[in-house]
């Protein structure tokens, strides 16, 4: 990401602006289906909105793995707002993800960050 | 594992010096092979030099995941060893892909798996129908990862994944404090594992090679050195060479006639080895460019590997006994190849020489002074490389002269003990200190397969090269030098009494001889005087008988006597008759 986009994209966070997440799958799994549904549970508590989401199928293009390193699936990649962060796993945890893509709750305090 | 076993599945060549050899043809086709080593080792290099191989040598494309390096860095890597990545991947023979795993950036919940990867390496494997893939180093997983069950069994799957599509695939891993890696990959490697290692010891560094296991094939299960040089990997497996290597009754000259005249009258065995022993300035160099000298004026080529004198040192000093060294090496017949002793370990030497007269292929080698190699090693060590390096000469048919630098003041022949049961020939030469003078004599101690001679000769460095000349015995021992020059003095003049005496008997022998045959014809006439008497006489009697007998007829006849009858003789009767 280029320094202008990325000083563009902070002020645009700093005003609460579109989060876009990307959530990697392969196939329609029972880990990528609970995961695409824990996270939108998330999001729409969390970040109602202002939130978006694209769902790749590597299966369908794998020469998109490269770009965001995926290894693991499912995988959700925050692109915007930066700095970009990738969480693992179907996201049943929503403590975790909610650390994980630094997303303040919704009508609480951010309680304690970052402690994995 | 029962060597010789057949092996169970198929093989695919690697192309790397040496371990096609000690894996008895190979990686098992289509299996998971895991390479273990400590940090540095060469696994790296061995695996995509694997890949590389491959698909030059073998049209069997690859695919690297690697997720240590950058393909920048690895692009660079390989490019140093000779290898054009970009080449190869522009041919679509090589796919690399690199998976970077930052634990920082990543936040783990809930269940997962790692699809992506499988994604990622099917995707790879498939745009370039690839037959080989290398995971450089998997282990990296379990550092960017915290949940290792889940990796173990994830693990698992791959494997069994790269077996269903039959990759012949190599798996490397760290090594750990006491398994074969961090991690225990080797568990779910069943079929083939390899260690790498790196030792330093003296300060010198060897690197070794050992086949843990290899499920369902033969394989040498020694620690094979191995060294990387500017083309890969080259593992020297010397020690399953044998001994049956086919042998030459073809004799090459050793550029000295005296000394080919010693050698049964033609010189050594093509393809035998000599080791030439013999004290500091004794002429063991001279000797070795004799022989480098003649095989080159024959059109062979030639490897004079030297670990104390420079090239061109060498050179100017052969010039000076009147050899043009030079011409050869601008005719790209002799190749002088100068190496420190001390500059690597024994085994890394080994490789590095073997590889020197791989690529240039020459008749001849000469390794002047051999005994340099004990700087680096102790006896056993030496004999263990000499002994490979030989029997690696040996099937290459190449003749080799080896020389060997004694110490003054040490007992002789007992020093190149080690090393002299494995040549074929070998040749002494010593100081011989007599009036004031060292000359140098040489001897050849043996010489398997041939008549030699067992004389001490005199040897001679002139200006016109190395001659041999005969040695005289006296009573204080051999004489050389001026003392054998004096010697010659006093023969020549001894000869030419001798000559003078021989003549004066000859005279002497002729006249006694003119003297008997006076006598005899002397004799002669005397015999003949007789015989010619005594027929006279015999006559004379007759006549004398004849008359007296006419003269009493005639006195008869006057006294009208009767007629005397004469005698007959009278029949023996007691004559022997022949018995029935």
């Amino acid at each position: 990401m280029t320094q202008p986009a990325r000083g563009a994209a902070v002020r645009a966070a700093q005003k609460e602006e579109v989060w876009v997440l990307k959530l990697y799958v392969a196939g329609h799994t029972p880990k990528s289906l609970s995961a695409f549904s824990n996270l939108k549970k998330i999001c729409d508590e969390h970040l109602a909105g202002r939130y978006r989401i694209r769902v790749v199928d590597l299966l369908k293009d794998p020469r998109l793995a490269k770009g965001d390193q995926i290894f693991a699936i499912p995988t959700l990649v925050r692109q915007l707002p930066p700095p970009v962060k990738k969480i693992i796993g179907d996201l049943a945890n929503s403590e975790r993800v909610l650390i994980g893509l630094d997303i303040q709750p919704a009508g609480r305090s951010a309680g304690k960050r970052k402690e994995s | 594992m029962a060597k010789g076993a057949k092996p169970v599945f198929e093989k695919s060549p690697t192309g790397i010096r040496g371990f096609d050899e000690i894996s008895c043809g190979g990686l098992p086709r289509g299996r998971t092979t895991l390479l273990c080593g400590g940090t540095g080792c060469g696994k790296t290099l061995m695996a995509m030099e694997f890949l590389a191989r491959g698909a030059m040598q073998f049209r069997e494309p690859g695919v690297f995941i690697s997720f240590e390096e950058t393909e920048e860095d690895l692009k660079k890597n390989f490019r140093s060893l000779g290898v054009d990545l970009d080449r190869l991947m522009e041919r679509r023979l090589i796919r690399m892909d690199y998976i970077r795993i930052d634990r920082s950036e990543i936040e783990e919940t809930g269940e997962y798996d790692l699809e992506g990867l499988f994604v990622r390496l099917a995707h790879a494997i498939d745009t370039i129908c690839a037959k080989r893939v290398v995971l450089d180093t998997i282990e990296a997983l379990f550092s960017g990862l915290s949940n290792p069950t889940i990796l173990r069994s994830e693990l698992r799957r791959l494997f069994q994944w790269l077996k269903d599509r039959g990759m012949t695939a190599i798996v490397t891993g760290e090594r750990g404090e006491e398994t074969f890696t961090r991690y225990g990959l080797e568990e779910y490697v069943a079929d083939c594992v390899i260690l790498l290692d790196f030792r330093i010891r003296d300060q010198i560094s060897t690197r070794r090679i050992r086949i843990v296991k290899y499920r369902g094939s033969a394989h040498g299960s020694d620690e094979y050195p191995f060294m990387i040089d500017s083309s890969g990997i080259s593992i020297l497996p010397i020690t399953s060479l044998g001994l049956n290597y086919p042998v030459s009754r073809e004799r090459i000259s050793s550029g000295i006639p005296r000394l080919d005249q010693m050698l049964g009258g033609k010189g050594f065995f093509r393809g035998s080895t000599v080791l030439i022993s013999g004290s500091a300035g004794t002429g063991k160099s001279s000797i070795s460019c004799s022989l480098v000298n003649s095989a080159c004026s024959r059109g062979e080529k030639c490897l004079y590997i030297t670990f104390e004198e420079s090239p061109e040192q060498l050179i100017r000093n052969m010039a000076s006994i009147g050899m043009d060294l030079e011409k050869w090496v601008k005719k790209n017949l002799l190749l002088f190849y100068a190496i420190r002793a001390s500059y690597c370990g024994l085994e890394t030497h080994l490789v590095s020489l073997v590889n020197q007269i791989r690529s240039f292929n020459p008749k001849v080698v000469v390794i002047d002074p051999v005994s340099n190699m004990g700087v680096v090693g102790t006896r056993f060590e030496v004999k263990s490389v000499l002994t490979r390096l030989v029997d690696f000469l040996k099937v290459y048919h190449i003749t080799a002269m080896l020389t060997d630098l004694m110490h003054r003041g040490e007992p002789g022949e007992a020093t190149s003990e080690d090393i002299s049961s494995l040549v074929d020939t070998w040749i002494f030469l010593r100081d011989i200190e007599l009036g004031g003078e060292r000359n140098r004599g040489l001897y050849i101690l043996k010489s398997r397969g041939m008549a030699h001679s067992n004389q001490i000769r005199e040897f001679l460095i002139t200006s016109n090269g190395i001659d041999l000349l005969e040695v005289y015995l006296g009573p204080e021992g051999v004489l050389t030098g001026s003392s054998r020059a004096s010697q010659e003095i006093r023969e020549e003049m001894e000869r030419l009494r001798l000559k003078r005496k021989a003549e004066r008997d000859i005279r002497e022998q002729e006249r006694k001889r003119k003297v008997i045959e006076a006598q005899i014809e002397a004799l002669k006439a005397e015999l003949e005087t007789a015989v010619h008497d005594r027929e006279l006489m015999i006559t004379e009697e007759k006549e004398r008988i004849a008359e007296k007998g006419r003269e009493r007829d005639k006195m008869a006849l006057l006294r009208k006597a009767d007629v005397v009858m004469k005698e007959r003789p009278v029949p023996a009767r007691n004559s022997r008759r022949i018995a029935k």
